[in-house]
C-alpha cells in the first residue's frame, strides 16, 4: 500500500500539549516538513524560545537549544557563527520576538545572520495567560487591556515583517497564515523557502505565521480561524515582503 | 619563551586565544575595551570568531549558543554589563555549559564610574542571576596572572561544565607588566552533549526548563553536589608570611598588591604581619583562614567595597578571632601607608593580642 500521509521524520511521536484549535501544532508540522524536504535533520540545530512553544524541543526531532525569553536570535547567532555549515533556526512567539526580543531580531536581520526564523504571531501572550502583546490589534481585549487595546495608552501594534523588510540584511521576509488549508499550503512553501535561503547562504530569512490562540482570545477554534482571516490579515497583509538578491548582488 | 610587555586586559585576551578560545562575543564598556579590540584583531588569525553584539544581553546569549554548540567561547564586560548578563549566566550555569566571562570591575552602584572597585563580589560569588547556581570565580593579582587565569578559566570551565568568571579591576586591566604565555592550546575536550547536528547519534538537547518539581529538585541537588566538589578541588590562594604573623591581612586583586607593600613596611618595623590573597573567591579558600583562626591570629580584610569578601572571611573563622575591616570605595584605592596606619593602629591597640 502506498503511504500518502505520515508523521514527518523531524517530528517526535510525542503528542502536542497545545490547546484544541491552537495552530502552533500545524506550524511545528510545517517546520518538520521543511526539514524533511530539505533532508537536513542531521545537520540542523533548532532554538526554542519562551512562550507556549517553549516545548518545541520536545516535538522537533533535531538537536535543539532552549533559549531565554527573546534571545533566540542571539543564541542562534552563537551557534551559526561557530558551526557555519549547520542549518540553524529559531521558533518564536510575538511576545518573545516583537517585545522583549525586538533588539535581538533586528540586529540578527541587520547582520544578515544566515539563520531561519519562524515567527508565530497570535496577537497575544499565550503562555502567561493572555496579556496584551505588541502585536495585539487595536480594540483587542486581553488580560492587560480589558477594555480593548487603545492607541492613547498602548500605541499601535507592530508590523514586524514590514519593519524588518526595511533592513538590507533581511534577505527573505514573508508573512503567511494558517487560517485555512490553502493558506497552510502557502505557509509550507514560505517555510521551505526560508530554509532554502539559509542553505544557499543568502542571509537572514524570516517567516511570520499568523496563528490562533482560541483559549486566550475566548473563542471556539473555528471562530478563532475566522478572526485571523477577518481581523489579523487586514492589518498584517500576507505575502513575500523581501526575496534574496540575485547571486553576486547585494540586498538593496 | 621571552616575556612580552602587555596590558592586563590584553594579557587576558592573548591568554584566552592561546588556550584555544575560538569565539568571543562582547559589547563595549570601559575599562575592558582592550579585550574585545584585541580579540577583533587577533582571534580571526586563529580561525576564531569575533562578533560585537548589540548588547551584553545578546552577547551572553551568543555565548550560550556557541558554548552549547561545543565551542571554546568567552565574553568580557564591566559591572553594569555583567548585571545585564545575569539571566544568561544563570541559563549557562543551569545548562552546565563551559564558558569564560571576564568582569573588569568598575565602581557602582548605577552607572557609577570607570575607576576600580570590588563592589561586584557578591554578584560574582553569591549569585547575580536567579536560582541556585555558582560561577567559579578567579581573582588575578597581576598581569601575569591575568594571562595564566585566562587559560585556567577555560580548563576549569571544561573540567566542570560550568561558567568561569575572571574578576579583575581597571588598574590590573590597564597596567603593563612583562608576561610569559604557556605554549599550545589546552587539549580538546570531548563534548558529547553539544548541539552540532545529530549525525549518527540520538539528538542532543540543551535545556534548563523542567516543570516537574520532583525531577527539578534532583537537578538542583546534583548541581549543589557539583559545587561542593568544585569547592573541595579548586580553592586557590597565596599566603605570605602567615606562619609567624600576629596579624593577617586578607585582600584580593589590586588591593593585595598594595597590602603586600604595607606588609613589607610593617615587617621593616619588626611587626609580624601576614597576607592571605584568595585567587579563587568561589570556591572561597577557607583553609588559610581556619588555620589563622586556630592559631588565634586576628584578621584585617581590605576591600574596595562596602564590605563583601569580609563576610566570607567571617564565615571561615566563625567568630573565633576578630575580623577587622578597612575599605575605600567610589574608585579610590588605599595606598600602602593607609593600610600600614591601620595595621599600626590595630597592633598598638591590641598590644599584640588585638
Ligand atoms: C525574562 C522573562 N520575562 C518574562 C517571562 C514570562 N513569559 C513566559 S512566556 C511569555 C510570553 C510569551 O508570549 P509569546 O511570545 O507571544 O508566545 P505564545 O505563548 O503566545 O506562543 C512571558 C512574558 C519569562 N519567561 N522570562
Ligand atoms: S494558550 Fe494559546 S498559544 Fe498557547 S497553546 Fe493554548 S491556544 Fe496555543
Amino acid at each position: 500500500m502506498k503511504t500518502v500521509f505520515q508523521r514527518p521524520r523531524a517530528l517526535t511521536d510525542k503528542p502536542f500539549h497545545y490547546c484544541p484549535g491552537c495552530t502552533h501544532g500545524i506550524i511545528h508540522r510545517l517546520v518538520a516538513e521543511a526539514i524533511d524536504d530539505h533532508d537536513i535533520i542531521e545537520n540542523t540545530v533548532g532554538v526554542a524560545s519562551v512562550g507556549c512553544s517553549v516545548f518545541a524541543y520536545e516535538y522537533l526531532n533535531c538537536d535543539m537549544q532552549q533559549s531565554a525569553h527573546g534571545r533566540a536570535p542571539a543564541v542562534a547567532t552563537g551557534i551559526k557563527r561557530v558551526l557555519p555549515d549547520r542549518m540553524v533556526f529559531t521558533y518564536q512567539g510575538d511576545g518573545d520576538l516583537a517585545s522583549i526580543g525586538i533588539g535581538e531580531i533586528i540586529h540578527a536581520a541587520a547582520r544578515s545572520e544566515n539563520i531561519t526564523v519562524i515567527f508565530v504571531n497570535n496577537a497575544i501572550y499565550g503562555m502567561t495567560s493572555g496579556q496584551m502583546a505588541p502585536t495585539s490589534l487595536l480594540g483587542q481585549k486581553t488580560a492587560t487591556s480589558p477594555l480593548g487595546r487603545c492607541v492613547e495608552t498602548n500605541g499601535y501594534p507592530i508590523r514586524m515583517s514590514e519593519m524588518l523588510a526595511t533592513l538590507p540584511g533581511a534577505s527573505y521576509i514573508a508573512r503567511v497564515s494558517t487560517h485555512d488549508a490553502k493558506h497552510v499550503l502557502q505557509a509550507k512553501k514560505a517555510i521551505f523557502k526560508a530554509f532554502d535561503v539559509q542553505k544557499k547562504q543568502q542571509g537572514f530569512a524570516m517567516v511570520e505565521v499568523l496563528s490562533t490562540c482560541p483559549v486566550n482570545w475566548g473563542m471556539e477554534p473555528n471562530e478563532a480561524l475566522t478572526w485571523v482571516k477577518d481581523n489579523m490579515v487586514p492589518y498584517y497583509p500576507l505575502g513575500e515582503l523581501r526575496t534574496p538578491a540575485k547571486e553576486g548582488e547585494l540586498n538593496a | 619563551m621571552a616575556k612580552i610587555l602587555m596590558k592586563g586586559n590584553e594579557a587576558i585576551a592573548e591568554g584566552a586565544i592561546r588556550a584555544g578560545c575560538k569565539a568571543f562575543f562582547g559589547y563595549p564598556i570601559t575599562p575592558q575595551n582592550e579585550i574585545p579590540a584585541y580579540m577583533a584583531q587577533h582571534l580571526p588569525e586563529h580561525e576564531g570568531v569575533f562578533l560585537q553584539a548589540e548588547s551584553e544581553v545578546a552577547a551572553i546569549n551568543m555565548v550560550y549558543g556557541a558554548a552549547g554548540a561545543g565551542a571554546r567561547v568567552m565574553t568580557s564586560s564591566s559591572s553594569p554589563g555583567i548585571s545585564l548578563k545575569a539571566e544568561g549566566m544563570s541559563y549557562i550555569a543551569g545548562a552546565e555549559l563551559p564558558c569564560v566571562i571576564v568582569n573588569i570591575v568598575r565602581c557602582g552602584p548605577g552607572l557609577g564610574g570607570i575607576h576600580p572597585a570590588q563592589g561586584d563580589y557578591f554578584q560574582a560569588v553569591k549569585g547575580g542571576g536567579h536560582g541556585d547556581y555558582r560561577l567559579i570565580v578567579l581573582t588575578p593579582g597581576s598581569v601575569q596572572e591575568m594571562a595564566d587565569m585566562a587559560r585556567e578559566a577555560f580548563y576549569l570551565a571544561e573540567k566542570w561544565n560550568n561558567p568561569v568568571m575572571i574578576m579583575g579591576d581597571g588598574i590590573l586591566g590597564q597596567m603593563m607588566e612583562p608576561v610569559e604565555f604557556a605554549n599550545g592550546p589546552l587539549p580538546p575536550v570531548d563534548k558529547p552533549w553539544a548541539t552540532t547536528g545529530a549525525v549518527g547519534r540520538p539528538r542532543n538537547l540543551i535545556n534548563t526548563l523542567d516543570i516537574m518539581p520532583e525531577s527539578f529538585e534532583k537537578k538542583n541537588f546534583a548541581l549543589t553536589e557539583k559545587y561542593q566538589r568544585i569547592s573541595e578541588a579548586e580553592m586557590q590562594w597565596e599566603a605570605t608570611n602567615t606562619e609567624d604573623a600576629d596579624l593577617v591581612i586578607a585582600a584580593y586583586g589590586i588591593v593585595a598588591r598594595v597590602a603586600k607593600t604595607a606588609l613589607q613596611m610593617a615587617r621593616d618595623r619588626g611587626l609580624k604581619v601576614g597576607l592571605i590573597r584568595p585567587k579563587t573567591v568561589f570556591p572561597f579558600p577557607n583553609p588559610p583562614f581556619e588555620s589563622a583562626a586556630s592559631r588565634n591570629i586576628p584578621l584585617l580584610v581590605v576591600e574596595l567595597s562596602a564590605g563583601q569578601m569580609v563576610e566570607d572571611v567571617r564565615l571561615a573563622v566563625n567568630g573565633r578571632v576578630p575580623v577587622h575591616f578597612q575599605n575605600r570605595m567610589g574608585g579610590m584605592v588605599p595606598g600602602p601607608q593607609e593600610i600600614l596606619d591601620r595595621i599600626l593602629e590595630l597592633m598598638d591597640q591590641g598590644g599584640g593580642q588585638l
